[in-house]
């Protein structure tokens, strides 16, 4: 058996230890080590985007990363898109036009989609479909998810 | 969004037609949403399966003695674990081919019958030393030749997948081994009259691909036998009680020692409706006496679950002068896969069920090829059937000089058309959806751009209906629980929600659904087909009738009054001659813990009045000449709901089921090697669309009610695959001039067949 490392590393904005083999890839660890199975494995070969998480502030696929990398460095997953006051504006759009059917697909959507829109509050539909070309969504054919961000958004043509 | 997205309603109610927030949503937005891959228990082990590597061989010998010393691994098993190995002919009799296939395509025992079968399976503390512990296991294989091709598998002289396997045609059993595993036919009128009536006959061949339903969420297992004989799993399924009757099956258990749990699931669309996975994890469990979770990786998934089949097909159709057909006539095979049950029966029922005409032959073949056992995939079979009969009759009109949808309406199926197959029509939206198609802005303008080309196709779905059951509890403070055994995929727990709460004249929010395992509800037949928010609807529609009078019931002794003078409406129990007596539902439930205790209603269905689906499609296409790459620059889906439950939701399937079309027209295929080995077994070989391959999805949403429903619904979520790929290459002959007639349509295809018009 492989020997462990200790990590240490902001998860959510919490100081977080952990042990993992060098192995194991960010989403394991994530998933089966630290029990947050809100991010989820389509893939495990970067192609499907359902295991994004924001890495020290850009987009990553965890399932490409290693879980020792993630030593010294900030990690934002799902579980910490919302506060405790309520769903994040994405989440509530994604809600209130249907932008999920599965809803699989809709962790690494959503945090894609928040990437985007804290470094371009004015995205239109084109810049948001290059954008997410990364996820892979099969079951909506990614017009609702669309409008949804557009929606956030405040480019002028809604 | 209400311009691109139309509901053409005819009734309106108070919460059925409505749009509200499903009630799983915020847990699917945060993460907290339990899918089968998230299941954890205490002393989980991990399983991995090895497969084989050859599309066709023999298996000589299994040692798994390495893999079984390997430090962390806790059991092994293979074929020889399985009950099937211990049975005899004898006691099987008729049953041994069909259990035979069934066991072998969990782990094979004999033969590998394609690259990625099952042929041992290891548990160990975790997925990494499983997967050690595979490369440990010895497996001698002797490799022979393989045929993926259906046409090939045919043939004579092709080899044999099965040496038992003989050809099932009108009740009559072939002679010798064959491939052909059923030759089907039906027929009405005379079609060679029909053809000698014809003024333009045209008849083509077409192919199409292998291609898979593509759901984003692998398929996962976890299965506890615990040490009193109790097997419990735990997985992502369009049906509980399908996995429960596939394990009951294969581990010849009795239905009552399982429970299964339906976990969340990360899309199906046929696919996961076979457990792949779960005989192998409760097996493993037994022999290791623990929890066991099984993952697929992704190319397993593509490699070892169900693709929808690749087809071949012979379309012939005969018009008069004027547009009025006179004759059809189809002939297709449908690869199978590894085991015989491709979806051939429902490509010819549903090849032409957009036409009235009188003469018509369909003949169909389910062949077996060296693939993995074809699964279904939405509308299963019609969407091949769809592409050759849509691009033949587009010809048609061509030769003819008509309008497509012009054409189309001359010879709509209604209410009273007789299919070739025996049913007549019931009340079908087909006109209704060919005029929205023309009166639509769509039609109306113009196609953009040079090189580009708009094409027009339909589809139809016959939709199904089969058993549900529902619970409905009163709370005390009047809500209700809604308890069902359907699966919720895309928005099933809002839409039958919706119709119990309309049912019982409550609000939306006062319904909460729940979907439960197979121990805490009657049998519940899977989500598929088109047939959940229909028939599960019509269960929640009795159970809240159900409680409608037994809340009547309870007023009436509250008031001491005869039940036949009180009577329930809108949300309320009141006297119908007294109007002081009045209780709202919720002052009603109040009472209910001192008058006698709940009230629960339930309901068991298998209904027969489920209402066909037809659409019409217009896609707009620009083809690049220089790489032959096809853009769909506009795409309008327009489809008979009957009643669209929720219209948000129904919209999303129209859109998935168009753009999975648009995939399987113009990128998707399992591409084969040489020897029948599947090459791009990834989600970047195998190209699904992506949100920058696309245009919006405008929808409209017809309402012919069903009247086989109170609310008028039929399903939704299967025809909308149907029309795409006719629509697109009908698309591609108006900017090209050329006529595709082999899935998918990729740039090579159309710039060879541009090179062949233009001389080489």
């Amino acid at each position: 058996m492989p020997g462990v490392v200790h990590v240490q590393a902001k998860i959510n904005g919490e100081d977080t230890n952990f042990l993992c083999e060098p192995r194991q890839s960010l989403l394991e660890v994530l998933r089966d080590v630290l029990g947050m199975t809100g991010t989820k494995e389509g893939c495990n070969d970067g192609n499907c985007g359902a295991c994004t998480v924001v890495l020290d502030g850009r987009i990553v696929d965890s399932c490409l990363v290693l879980g020792v990398e993630a030593q010294g460095r900030e990690v934002q997953t799902i579980e910490g898109m919302a506060s405790p006051g309520g769903l994040h504006p994405l989440q509530q759009s994604f809600l209130e036009n249907a932008a999920l059917q599965c809803g699989i697909c809709t962790p690494g959507f959503l945090l894609a989609s928040r990437a985007l829109l804290d470094a371009e509050p004015d995205a239109d539909e084109g810049r948001i479909r290059h954008w997410l070309a990364g996820n892979l969504c099969r079951c909506t054919g990614y017009d609702k998810i669309v409008r949804a961000v557009i929606q956030v958004s405040t480019a002028p043509e809604k | 969004m209400t311009l691109s997205n139309q509901v053409l309603s005819e009734v309106e109610y108070n919460v059925v037609g409505k749009r509200p927030v499903r009630p799983d949503g915020v847990d699917k937005v945060t993460g907290r949403a339990q899918y089968g891959a998230d299941v954890k228990l205490t002393g989980l082990l991990h399983a991995k399966v090895l497969r084989s590597p050859h599309p066709h061989a023999r298996i000589r010998s299994i040692d798994t003695g390495k893999a079984e010393a390997l430090p962390g691994v806790k059991a092994v098993i293979t074929a020889k674990d399985l009950p099937f190995a211990a049975l005899s002919r004898e006691e099987l009799g008729g049953d041994y081919n069909r259990l035979k296939f069934a066991s072998d395509h969990m782990l094979a025992s004999d033969k590998v019958l394609y690259k990625g079968h099952p042929v041992a399976a290891v548990a160990a503390v975790n997925a990494h030393v499983a997967e050690s512990a595979l490369a440990l296991i010895e497996v001698d294989y002797e490799p022979l030749e393989a045929v993926v091709d259906v046409r090939a598998a045919m043939r004579d002289d092709a080899p044999l997948l099965h040496a038992e396997l003989r050809t099932s045609s009108m009740g009559e059993i072939g002679d010798k081994p064959s491939n052909v595993a059923a030759h089907l036919s039906y027929e009405k009128g005379d079609v060679e009259q029909g053809f000698g009536e014809a003024d333009v006959v045209v008849e083509r061949e077409l192919t199409t691909a292998s291609v898979h339903q593509g759901y984003i969420e692998p398929h996962n297992s976890t299965a506890f036998w615990n040490t009193d004989g109790q097997l419990n799993l735990w997985t992502s399924t369009q049906g509980a009680f399908a996995v429960r009757a596939a394990v009951a099956d294969v581990l010849r258990l009795p239905v009552s020692r399982i429970k299964v749990t339906p976990m969340e699931i990360g899309g199906g669309f046929g696919g996961k409706i076979t457990a792949y996975l779960d005989a192998i994890a409760a097996t493993l469990s037994q022999k290791a006496g623990a929890p066991v979770k099984q993952l697929m990786t992704r190319a397993e998934v593509f490699e070892a679950s169900g693709p929808a089949p690749g087809s071949w097909m012979k379309v012939k159709v005969g018009a008069k002068n004027d547009g009025r057909l006179t004759a059809v006539q189809l002939e297709v095979a449908m690869d199978a896969g590894a085991y015989p049950g491709s979806p051939v029966m429902q490509a010819m029922t549903c090849a032409f069920a957009c036409y009235d005409v009188e003469n018509g032959k369909v003949d169909g073949y389910d062949v077996v090829v060296n693939k993995p056992k074809t699964a279904a995939y939405r509308a299963p079979g019609s969407p091949q059937a769809a592409f050759g009969v849509e691009t033949v009759m587009d010809e048609l009109c061509q030769q003819l000089g008509l309008d497509p949808i012009d054409f189309r309406l001359l010879n709509a199926a209604k209410e009273g058309t007789r299919r070739i197959e025996g049913p007549v029509a019931r009340r079908i939206g087909f006109v209704e959806c060919l005029e929205a198609a023309r009166d639509h802005d769509h039609y109306r303008t113009p196609p953009e751009g040079e090189n580009s080309g708009r094409g027009v196709a339909a589809g139809y779905w016959m939709n199904r209906g089969f058993q549900s059951s529902c619970v409905i509890t009163v709370n005390f403070d009047g809500t209700v629980s809604l308890i069902m055994g359907s699966v919720d995929i895309g928005g099933t727990r809002a839409s039958i929600a919706q119709q119990a709460a309309e049912t019982l004249g409550i609000a939306y929010e006062d319904v909460k659904p729940m979907v439960v395992d197979t121990d805490s509800i009657g049998f519940t037949f899977i989500t598929g087909g088109s047939r959940t928010s229909f028939a599960t609807g019509l269960a929640a529609i009795e159970a809240a009738e159900s409680v409608k009078a037994q809340m009547v019931s309870r007023a009436a002794k509250i008031w001491d009054a005869a039940e036949d003078d009180v009577e329930y409406a809108d949300g309320a129990v009141r006297h119908k001659s007294d109007p002081e007596l009045r209780l709202g539902f919720k002052d009603l439930a109040r009472q209910l813990a001192t008058t006698g205790g709940t009230v629960a209603g339930q309901s068991n269905v298998d209904p027969a009045g489920e209402g066909n689906s037809y659409a019409v499609h217009l896609a707009d296409v620009q083809v690049d000449p220089d790489t032959g790459k096809t853009e769909v620059t506009r795409y309008t889906a327009i489809q008979d709901a009957g009643k669209a439950v929720h219209p948000s939701y129904v919209e999303g399937q129209i859109q998935g089921g168009a753009v999975q079309g648009i995939g399987w027209a113009l990128n998707e295929e399992y591409y084969f090697d040489n020897s029948g080995r599947m090459m791009n077994p990834t989600f970047l070989d195998y190209r699904m669309p992506t949100s920058l391959d696309l245009p919006m999805i405008d929808t409209v949403i017809v309402e012919v009610a069903n009247s086989g429903h109170p609310y008028g619904v039929r399903g939704v979520g299967e025809v909308p695959i149907v029309p795409p790929m006719a629509a697109i290459a009908n698309g591609i002959h108006e900017a090209t001039g050329l006529r595709l007639r082999s899935l998918p349509m990729t740039p090579g295809k159309i710039l060879e067949e541009q090179w062949e018009r233009n001389g080489g």
